[in-house]
């Protein structure tokens, strides 16, 4: 099977939601929705997602439910049965992430979106990143604005901040890591066919625990005609991760 | 019965240096932008603006009216950042108040009900409780102790908003698939204006939406303005959707210095129907 990078980069986002059931899905990012898209109409055909606006749809495009976003700030996201993958500018070895602003918070060298809801979904619900291009300017030892909250910035600030805390993984274009080690520091599940541990060492500036690492699984030939034919005819895919 | 019928220009009159205004909408959506160009037309200056911030807290960062923002973000959602509140920010022009977007509602939700402050999980372990080093945390009082944040009520001295319909006692709808957070500004607010695409008469509000698309009712308004496409370049759907071509030409003005006086002369500087007519040439110009 000829299968491009971005392919196995949407098997491997699809992959996140495995398991989690009749929850709110909330891919940001084109990869992500693909991914998310993915899971449903294979091995997750119970997960909740929205059009991106204020509806809830079905696999079919039919209109299930309304989700407004202050629904979703006062009630899904509290209420805990949601899973997420935001996208990070900076992210650290505990999962912290940034997509505030660059530089000091006081006066910062590049604002960008703010914080957005990335602190309330990080103490609230499972989330995740995706990280089209893996590089030591995203793969910090220390984000400049902590928005979604990391393993050590959760202990410190306490049990309420830890109770819902669930930083589940980080997908890139060269691999699939998680915080699974005794001090929750970012370790290496599994690298893409083709991406050598030198490649990851090279594109992030602190250590990963490369120790365990497996292949990203290449999708089934079910999987791959859902993403050719009715997910992405038209391989826009290619532009976030080229081939 | 009171007509509440008024304009953008006597709504920005009664806006005072310092004071705290609320914008509704969110990000590029459904934004009371031709209240906000009447803001820019006034010599007001020192706002504390609180808003889910899109063009609205752009345009008032670049006529140097701001000196607060309270926000959870700033975009213009098709671009993902507004080039005049990347600018305040990065000359240090306005200081700011950020929060998580749940926790600034839960600081209007707060207001509306007169509370000190509501409890919350959001903004513990981020960078939100060191930015905001007045941000307290709660306890508590029951068995499981979890300490929270305590997040402080945000009142307003005025909210703006743009909804699709009013009748002119100021009972107002929306039409569109979300009412986005409106009804929480015009109750955190001391005084309440929205415009509205079209005023109508009561009996229409029924006849055109559902109950439910109620959002506002008159004990909360004071002010009604008819603004048709008042919300331009955001979108009001049903009424109309985001102008793309235009917000991009607002953003490319916005990011080159060189370019933005022209923009200010040829679509800020007149009145309403100065806009509106120069935004129809524009669009004549690109088809």
């Amino acid at each position: 099977m000829n299968v491009t990078r971005a392919e196995i980069a949407v098997v491997a986002v699809a992959e996140l939601f495995r398991g989690d059931g009749e929850i709110v899905a909330s891919p940001m990012g084109f990869i992500p929705q693909l991914g998310a898209k993915l899971a449903r109409l294979t091995f997750e055909p119970d997960l909740l997602m929205s059009d991106g606006e204020a509806y809830l749809m079905t696999t079919g495009g039919v209109v299930e439910g309304w989700q407004p976003f202050r629904r979703m700030l006062d009630t899904i996201v509290p209420h805990g049965r949601r899973h997420v993958v935001m996208g990070a500018n900076q992210i650290d070895r505990y999962g912290n992430q940034n997509i505030s602003a660059i530089g000091d918070h006081a006066r910062p060298k590049k604002q960008l979106l703010g914080v957005r809801g990335a602190p309330g979904n990080t103490v609230n619900h499972r989330t995740s990143y995706w990280v089209p291009r893996h590089s030591t300017r995203v793969f910090v030892d220390a984000v400049d604005v902590v928005s979604g909250v990391g393993y050590d910035s959760a202990a410190k600030a306490g049990p309420s901040a830890e109770k819902y805390h669930d930083v589940h993984r980080v997908v890139s274009n060269l691999g699939v890591f998680d915080f699974a080690t005794p001090d929750h520091a970012m370790r290496a599940v599994s690298l893409h066919p083709g991406v050598t541990p030198d490649e990851v060492t090279a594109t992030t500036t602190f250590a990963v625990d490369l120790s365990t690492v497996e292949t990203s699984r290449e999708p089934t030939a079910e999987e791959l005609r859902l993403i050719r034919e009715v997910l992405d005819p038209k391989s826009l895919r290619d532009k976030e991760v080229p081939a | 019965m009171a007509d509440k019928r008024t304009t953008a220009d006597e709504v920005a009159a009664e806006l005072k240096d310092g004071m705290t205004i609320g914008i509704g909408g969110w990000g590029s959506r459904r934004k009371p932008m031709a209240l906000v160009r009447a803001i820019l037309r006034t010599p007001v200056k020192d706002l504390t603006v609180v808003s889910y911030g899109g063009p609205d807290v752009g345009l008032l960062c670049a006529a140097g009216k701001v000196k607060r923002v309270v926000f959870g973000f700033v975009t213009l959602d098709s671009i993902p950042y507004d080039p005049w509140f990347g600018r305040a920010r990065e000359t240090g022009a306005i200081e700011v108040t950020e929060y998580d977007e749940g926790m600034f509602g839960t600081a209007l939700s707060a207001a509306m009900q007169r509370l000190p402050f509501l409890p919350t999980r959001a903004g513990l372990g981020s960078e939100v409780m060191r930015a905001n080093p007045g941000l307290r945390t709660v306890r508590s009082p029951y068995d499981d102790a979890e300490e929270l944040v305590a997040v402080p009520a945000q009142r307003l001295d005025v909210a703006l908003v743009h909804l699709n319909r009013a009748d002119a006692r100021g009972n107002a709808q929306y039409l569109g698939p979300d009412p986005y957070f409106d009804d929480l500004f015009a109750l955190a607010a001391d005084r309440c204006f929205v415009s509205v695409e079209k005023v109508v008469e009561t009996a229409e509000l029924t006849a055109g939406g559902s109950v439910q698309s109620l959002l506002l009712t008159r004990g909360a308004v004071d002010g009604v303005v008819a603004a048709p496409r008042g919300a331009h370049f955001t979108t009001a759907v049903p009424d109309y959707g985001r102008d793309e071509r235009f917000q991009r030409h607002y953003a490319a003005c916005a990011k080159d210095l060189d370019a933005w006086p022209g923009f200010v002369d040829r679509f800020l500087s007149g009145g309403d129907e100065q806009y509106l007519s120069e935004v129809d040439k524009f669009e004549a110009e690109a088809a």
